[in-house]
């Protein structure tokens, strides 16, 4: 209840709300009048954004927009549409040049080489870099694509074709290997001594005489004759600097007595013709594609 | 018992000044200080300086797009931004200077918002007449002529806050061609925006806020009392001379009282507002029209001119003593200063005379640090950029040197070669560089990338490394 008479506080002379508490008083200080004008005019506003945006949640609804549609018609599916069709818009300029150009005119073009490697370096960190590394360099397993070893081949259309049927993928067309597993086929003794071999032939050392026969008894045929790989077969070569999983000799020997396989999955119907296209160049580009 | 005070308040209501006309010689200096400046301003965009088919011709004009700032013969690139800031400085120490020879000279003739202050109150003075009216008007209610004469003078204001916000983007723009699309009402949003934010700041600093800029947003008006010394020139009032003061009749004796008649005004030209008989004062921009208004006086009264005038606190010293004293320019104090200024100047001067044309940056590749190919050697790759700042195409040839048996590839669309590096005018050529080599005894190995011109002549160089193990 207020007092009739005003309470004012005799030690700073304003007045009180006229509530006390053991003998405190609280003083009346209202908040300012401008701040009170801009909360009620922020009130009115709101009323206002009701109706003008999408803004009250309804029990039914498409499922997509459950709520009020608001007079403006904005929705962020709407915004998020438009953005996406001005990007689609500002890539036209290039994509339909692009589509309809081959590789090499498009190696040759500044500004489709320029989209093409935009597209890919984007792509590649999106569907590639888990397995191969934000710079492609790969890891045990995983092959690096900066370097000049393919075992699928590395010419611009050899990419393009793991791109799309991956390697042991899910895809009709994928090429596929496997490696047997020499420890059932195999003795210990042989299979060190081709161990042995494949690590000299490498190093360009002097060659077992051993390994040299079980090796060409059983490896050349899909690592070649000369160890240095046969890439219609997929058989990685054995003869370089290059390793997919290990170069010590312990990991030579695990890998021809149980070998692994890596998989390459199948990257068509998921990926665009076009994307595809993208990160055939982009992989090429980094530095060991060949011509 | 206890005494109902008022609670201390620490916040004193503005008074609004409302400056009366006056005629004189620092009146003078300030209308053409002022038609100079806004001349400048207004017309400086439209300034033409050819510099070739590959560049603007505008001579001042801050090419955001296009990462450019010219200024006549200079022209500054984005990493560049130094000499912006050797220019500061020069502004700054000349400011100083200038500040400890003649007090605030620049606060009263030459601060935009002085020029721009002045301007809005003689609009304000044409519309609604000189002080006393205006004042009378200000207190007066809301009749038919207060209404009219206020949006009169609120709409003139507007219209110099549009031309103010409308002349700055002429410094970002080229000039013809926004003049033409501002004719045609095709301006872009960035201009449009930017001229209203500067129609708003201009009206509200210049209508509105005017001395209380200097006196409470200014940093400058603060910390200038340091540079003061007893040589500066101030606004001073002759106390000396002056008191005691006192209404005079005509034909009164002098004897025994100042030369101050108290008519007060130095106080009612005032435009900060202030009694400058109260000694010098933070709020005092030096504008001098004071002295105006006092001289005026003085002359109606037959008394000699100099009551109120520049002064230094040495010059009343001596004239106490009954010594002239010389203005002293040269103190430690400017002596300092100008040092300052000649040394940062000549550093910008040589800068800018010995600024590089060609630049060669190179960036090693982070991700792969090296490649190990399949025949034993190893490759890096690396960023190259090549600033190109003439207004002419040009070729490089670039080399790596430090490291035996190096291959360079260029990589990119169509067929690039090292030794023939085409970098447009004006422009940044970025190229992506491959250099193998068999593997060097040092896990990384210090290079340097050579750059030459189509003569051979060395152009620039820079320093790089040649990874080829995991450090």
């Amino acid at each position: 209840m207020r007092p009739e008479k005003k309470d004012i506080d005799e030690l700073s002379g304003i007045e009180t709300t006229g509530h006390s508490w053991d003998g405190i008083k609280e003083l009346n200080t209202p908040s300012p009048r401008w701040w009170l004008i801009i909360f009620i005019v922020s009130c009115v506003w709101a009323v206002g954004y009701w109706f003008y945006y999408p803004a009250w949640p309804t029990l039914t609804g498409n499922g997509e927009r459950g709520g009020t549609e608001g007079t403006a018609g904005w929705t962020q599916y709407k915004q998020l549409e438009e953005q996406q069709a001005e990007i689609v818009a500002r890539k036209a300029a290039y994509q339909s040049r692009f589509d309809a150009a081959d590789f090499s005119t498009i190696q040759n073009d500044e500004e489709l080489y320029a989209f093409a490697i935009a597209g890919g370096k984007s792509a590649f960190k999106d569907n590639c870099a888990t397995c191969h590394g934000t710079g492609g360099a790969g890891g045990p397993g995983y092959p690096n694509l900066n370097d000049d070893d393919w075992i699928w081949g590395g010419t611009i259309e050899d990419i393009q074709q793991t791109l799309q049927y991956g390697i042991r993928g899910n895809h009709d067309e994928t090429r596929f290997n496997e490696m047997p597993a020499y420890a059932d086929i195999l003795d210990a003794e042989d299979i060190e001594a081709v161990a042995d071999y494949v690590v000299a032939k490498a190093a360009g050392n002097a060659l077992p005489e051993r390994g040299a026969v079980v090796f060409e008894e059983n490896c050349a045929a899909c690592h070649g004759e000369d160890a240095k790989g046969l890439r219609e077969l997929g058989g990685p070569n054995l003869a370089d600097a290059i390793w997919l999983y290990a170069d010590d000799r312990n990991a030579i020997v695990s890998q021809i007595r149980k070998p692994k396989h890596g998989i390459m999955p199948a990257w068509e119907g998921r990926l665009s013709p076009s994307t595809i296209r993208q990160l055939t160049i982009y992989v090429h580009s980094l530095g060991g594609g060949e011509k | 018992m206890s005494d109902t005070a008022a609670p201390l308040k620490l916040f004193a209501k503005k008074e609004r000044v409302f400056p009366k006309r006056v005629w004189g010689t620092f009146r003078k200096i300030k209308w053409v200080a002022m038609v100079t400046l806004l001349g400048i301003y207004y017309l400086a965009p439209f300034l033409r300086w050819d510099r070739g088919e590959f560049a603007p011709d505008q001579a001042i004009l801050i090419d955001m797009p296009a990462r450019r700032a010219y200024f006549f013969f200079i022209e500054i690139w984005p990493q560049e931004v130094y000499y912006l800031t050797g220019i500061l400085i020069v502004a700054a120490v000349s400011l100083f200077l200038v500040t400890s020879l003649f007090g605030r000279v620049w606060c009263g003739y030459a601060c935009p918002q002085t020029v721009w202050t002045d301007l809005f109150v003689w609009v304000e003075r044409i519309v609604q007449g000189d002080r006393a009216k205006r004042m009378k008007l200000h207190k007066s209610k809301w009749t038919f002529e207060k209404i009219w004469k206020m949006a009169l003078t609120h709409s003139i204001w507007l219209v110099i806050g549009m031309l103010t916000g409308g002349a700055w983007v002429f410094y970002f723009n080229d000039a013809p061609t926004l003049l033409e699309q501002i004719i045609h009402l095709d301006v872009p949003m960035s201009v449009i925006s930017w001229v209203i934010a500067l129609t708003l700041s201009t009206y509200i600093m210049a209508g509105f806020a005017r001395e209380q800029v200097c006196e409470y947003m200014c940093p400058y008006a603060r910390f200038q009392s340091a540079m003061f010394d007893k040589d500066t020139l101030i606004i001073s009032y002759d106390e000396d001379r002056g008191e005691k003061r006192g209404k005079h009749k005509k034909g009164e004796s002098w004897e025994g009282r100042g030369h101050c008649i108290d008519c007060t005004a130095c106080v009612q030209v005032c435009p900060v507002g202030i009694d400058i008989r109260d000694g010098l004062q933070m709020d005092c921009i030096a504008c001098g029209l004071c002295i105006d208004a006092c001289d005026d006086i003085m002359d109606k009264i037959d008394l000699p001119r100099g009551l109120i005038k520049y002064d230094t606190t040495t010059q009343l010293e001596k004239r106490r003593e009954g010594i002239h004293e010389k203005l002293q320019i040269f103190r430690t104090r400017t002596f300092y200063y100008f040092g300052i200024l000649a040394v940062v100047g000549s550093v910008i001067l040589y800068g800018l005379l010995n600024r590089a044309e060609t630049e060669l940056h190179v960036l090693h590749d982070r991700n792969p640090l090296f490649v190990q190919l399949s025949d034993g050697t190893v490759r890096n790759g690396y960023d190259i950029k090549i600033l190109n700042k003439t207004h002419a195409d040009r070729h490089f040839i670039l080399s790596a040197a430090g490291i035996d048996g190096a291959k360079i590839r260029m990589q990119g669309a169509g067929k690039i070669e090292a030794d023939d590096l085409t970098v447009f005018a004006d422009s940044v050529g970025h190229f992506r560089l491959f250099l193998s080599a068999p593997k060097p005894a040092a896990k990384r190995h210090e290079i340097v990338f050579e750059l030459r011109d189509t003569s051979g002549a060395l152009v620039e160089t820079y320093d790089s490394v040649f990874i080829s193990e995991k450090p």
